[in-house]
């Protein structure tokens, strides 16, 4: 009943999707956790990424080129919307970051679309991972495989900067307590600064990776900021392993109910939300009493 | 904005709808553009009970318009149902119970946990319409062929089938929706709604079920948008699958914050707006699809600088224009500058000429007739990790009694404060409160039982005036902690207002009742903080340091009301101001390092070594003098 290299290849492409989710999910967190404001316009970077990518693929047919300038595009971008906008509204009720971010994902994908029409555009996957390997028992993209490595290797850089820099320990102590912080003679609004662009840089990044994978469209970011919170809350807020974790598992949720019945992969992934909810409300790796 | 001359709103609302369809066509509104300006603006009349007065702000309620839309569509066109009106109805009810089912998972957790469950929420209705449920709501391609509404009067029939026709239908909806949205906001669930955006802590502290009355929101939207929803497809003759889409949330979101939130008629404004400039710059600029990109750009504006949205800087700026700004409330004049010793005894001649106000007596609740100590708590003790904030406390205070208790910083006095009123629970112990044992319940419960507290840093509810604060907390005493009753004037609670009258004059603040919390000044604020613990009427009532950080002349106004309040009622007092509570208690109980130090009268207090060790470090008889 059961097609086996079938399931194996799911199995597979929800590793790859759940390594990008939890790359993205991770720039979220991040975010959220240290300045207390959820980027609804995280999706939109993430887009974003992908067509920098893509317009530096375009002049230079170089896919190093179009990843470097996709991730420091939205890097610079993270970095002059939290220096021009976010700023202002750390001191305003949630409801405001939220609609004012959510706003600013509106303005970034119609901008795209003003810029790049709504047709998809195609990143081809770099020279060196075309095509597709043998894993022995089956054939898989060779990219896909590369993907996973890929990210891998961003979320370790990742962990190595949150967890043993002088930076990552003030991020991770401004994500417990940043008035604390503030008061320990650290500018933690500059600290602020540097994470919305690290965290945007890991949407960005995502985005381009993720290029070649499926064609770019404008709308490419709605679907995984639903996903990302998803994972976020599976997860925990403000937790980054709780992000790999609820992304690998909101990964191969998708993939192996697409393999089934795609209708129901929102539906299954929604279930598993609604358990973490009843069950564990803080999230699998989320830490208690943080809102 | 809301609160004007009875039905006031109600007329102007009807008397707009009427002139509409004779003054909109000149501005450039063609028919069909008003009509879905009608359906936005009932749609949004929900959602903005739901953000604009609770406070939770949804991005899924395209879930709930889906729903109510498809559930009427099928039914009269599938299932051939004649009526549409009922169809409408029956939509509007099949929305409010998937509502209340989502909003049982999404009001788990507040904030943005609940805009992000909400965004995932409505995403998983869009792919069940399309994929699972395709067979009944026509997929991708919706559902054709809704009829349009006509009524059998007996003696002639009426049709509404497009355009101006169909406006008829849609503006007695929307009437009917603005009478009942206003009935809502201006009943005691709208008050308790208003002091759950404001302050869920203290809305929960003073007695309220406010889990209870989010899901309400919530189910009030989702029925909103169920009947809109179903409009749409009456409207359309068509009921289109991407009103499930996430779009049609965000849409929702940016037009209610655009034509101002917290005031209903903003989601109307907003889709005017919305509407009008999506026409004009498509058309008449020739933007084409960058017409989007303008909004949104408008969109970020808007909140960024006008967070009231359209209507909020209208009324600004007819306030502003009107000169009303808060120059109507009377200015005290400036003191003369005196010492604080001069300062205290003139505040004390002066308020010795002021009569007493009339005692604010505790309501007779069942358990009055039990005659033991009213708290008795016994072994009470908490640890935080390695921490031991109270170690092993046994405490009893007797009915009527007015108990000082003091003790050096850190040494769990509040801590001890919070397990009483079951604020955190005890690690271990049991407290009892009036021959009842309520270790391990609620705050909410607790304070419906009439045991309360002040607390140190103020919660007030700060968008809200003074009465208005003092009114939702003499609500729960007078209502309890959860009731429906949405169609009931706040003016018709019996005793309501004169609670609040005798709480205002019994905390001086008759003078300001209609100022808004922020305009307070501090000592004005500790007063309505002690007001807002008074008017749920307890007979039971603990002071977390009523003095703190006041003036001397606050300070003696303070200590009278204290005198005041304590008659007929038992009160514990935490504070640092000796004197004052040396004055007022008639036994203090020490705290030291979590643990009880010594209990006794005043003066057993004043010269008990211990005590003097405890906080001079030994240098004795120095409190005497």
């Amino acid at each position: 009943m059961i097609n086996w290299p079938n399931f194996v290849s799911q199995l597979f492409n929800g590793l790859a999707l759940g390594a990008l989710l939890a790359l993205i999910s991770s720039g979220l967190t991040i975010i959220y956790g240290t300045l207390g404001v959820l980027n609804l316009a995280h999706g939109a970077m993430f887009m974003l990424g992908g067509y920098a990518g893509y317009a530096a693929y375009s002049y230079t047919g170089s896919f190093i080129v179009a990843v470097i300038a996709g991730s420091l595009f939205v890097m610079i971008l993270g970095i002059v919307m939290e220096r021009v906008i976010i700023r202002h509204f750390y001191h305003r009720p949630h409801e405001d970051q939220l609609l004012v971010t959510f706003g600013l994902g509106i303005c970034f994908v119609e901008i795209v679309r003003f810029i790049f029409s709504s047709q998809s555009q195609v990143v081809p996957p770099p020279p060196l991972f075309q095509g597709i390997t043998s894993l022995g028992f089956m054939f898989y993209p060779t990219y896909r495989l590369a993907v996973v490595g890929i990210v891998a290797v961003a979320l370790g850089a990742l962990f190595i900067v949150l967890y043993r820099t002088r930076l990552g320990m003030i991020v991770r102590a401004g994500i417990e307590d940043s008035v604390m912080v503030d008061s320990l003679g650290i500018n933690v609004y500059r600290v602020f600064m540097v994470v919305f662009g690290i965290g945007a840089m890991a949407a960005g990044f995502a985005g381009i990776i993720n290029a070649p994978v499926v064609s770019l469209t404008p709308g490419i970011g709605d679907d995984i900021l639903v996903q990302t919170f998803v994972v976020v809350v599976i997860g925990g807020v403000g937790s980054f392993p709780g992000a790999i974790l609820g992304g690998l598992i909101a990964g191969e949720i998708i993939s192996i109910t697409s393999m089934i019945n795609p209708g129901y992969a929102y539906v299954m992934l929604f279930v598993a939300m609604t358990l973490v909810l009843v069950l564990r409300p803080h999230g699998l790796l989320g830490a208690q009493g943080r809102e | 904005m809301l609160k004007q001359r009875r039905f006031l709103i109600e007329i102007l609302t009807a008397v707009g709808l009427i002139v509409a369809p004779f003054v909109l066509p000149h501005l450039g509104f063609a028919p069909n553009t008003v009509n879905r300006i009608l359906v936005w603006g009932l749609f949004g009349l929900g959602f903005d009970i739901l953000f604009g007065f609770t406070g939770l702000l949804s991005f899924g309620q395209s879930a709930f318009y889906g729903t109510g839309g498809f559930v009427a569509a099928y039914l009269l066109t599938r299932a051939g149902f004649p009526n549409v009106f009922l169809a409408l109805i029956i939509g509007m009810i099949a929305a409010a119970v998937t509502g209340y089912l989502i909003g049982l998972i999404a009001l788990r957790r507040t904030g943005i946990y609940f805009a992000m469950i909400t965004v995932a929420i409505a995403e998983v209705f869009y792919f069940v319409e399309f994929n699972p449920l395709a067979e009944w709501t026509g997929g991708e391609n919706g559902l054709p062929g809704v009829p349009t509404p006509s009524f059998n009067l007996g003696f002639t029939t009426l049709h509404f089938t497009t355009g101006w026709s169909l406006y008829q239908f849609l503006a007695v909806c929307y009437f009917v929706g603005v009478v009942i949205a206003l009935r809502i906001v201006r009943s005691p669930v709208g008050a308790i709604l208003s002091a759950i955006r404001d302050n869920p802590l203290r809305a929960t502290a003073v007695g309220h079920n406010i889990h209870g009355y989010k899901l309400t929101a919530f189910v009030i939207a989702a029925a909103y948008a169920g009947f809109a929803g179903g409009l749409l497809g009456v409207m359309q003759a068509f009921m289109p699958p991407d009103a499930f889409m996430f779009d049609t949330s965000g849409q929702l979101v940016m037009q209610t914050a655009i034509g101002g939130r917290a005031t209903l008629f903003g989601p109307l404004v907003g889709a005017a707006v919305w509407l009008f400039l999506q026409d004009f710059l498509q058309s008449a600029l020739g933007l084409g699809a960058a017409w989007k990109l303008v909004l949104g750009i408008v969109f970020v504006l808007l909140v960024c600088f006008l967070r009231r949205g359209i209507i909020g800087g209208i009324a600004d700026l007819y306030a502003l224009v009107a000169g009303k700004r808060s120059h109507t409330e009377p200015v005290e004049p400036p003191a003369p500058v005196l010492t604080a010793e001069e300062e205290q005894k003139a505040a004390e001649a002066e308020i010795a000429k002021e009569p007493d106000p009339p005692p604010l007596v505790p309501v007779h609740r069942s358990s009055d007739n039990y005659s033991g100590p009213i708290l008795q708590a016994t072994g009470l003790t908490k640890r935080y990790g390695g921490l031991l904030a109270n170690s092993d406390i046994d405490f009893t205070v007797n009915h009527g009694e007015l108990r000082g208790i003091i003790g050096p910083n850190g040494a769990g006095k509040s801590t001890f404060f919070k397990m009483l009123t079951c604020e955190v629970p005890p690690t271990s112990g049991k407290i009892v409160f009036e021959g009842l044992d309520i270790t391990g319940m609620s705050v909410t419960d607790v304070c419906q039982l009439g045991l309360t507290k002040s607390y140190q840093v103020n919660q007030l509810f700060t968008g809200l005036t003074v009465r208005e604060n003092l009114t939702i907390a003499a609500l729960s005493e007078l209502r309890g902690k959860f009731r429906l009753d949405m169609f009931r004037s706040l003016d018709s609670i019996p005793g309501l207002s004169e609670q609040v009258e005798r709480t205002l004059q019994l905390v001086n603040l008759t003078h300001r009742p209609d100022t808004p919390v922020s305009e307070l000044a501090y000592g004005e604020k500790r007063r309505l903080e002690i007001g807002l613990a008074l008017a749920t009427s307890p007979s039971l009532l603990l002071l977390d340091e009523p003095l703190a950080g006041m003036s001397p002349r606050e300070r003696v106004e303070t200590v009278k009301l204290l005198k005041s309040i304590s008659k007929g009622r038992t009160m514990i007092i935490i504070d640092h101001d000796m004197d004052a509570l040396f004055e007022l208690a008639e036994r203090v109980t020490v705290l030291q390092e979590g643990r009880v130090l010594v209990e006794g009268t005043p003066d057993e207090i004043k010269n008990n070594a211990a005590v003097q060790e405890a906080y001079l470090g030994g240098v004795h008889g120095v409190l005497d003098a």
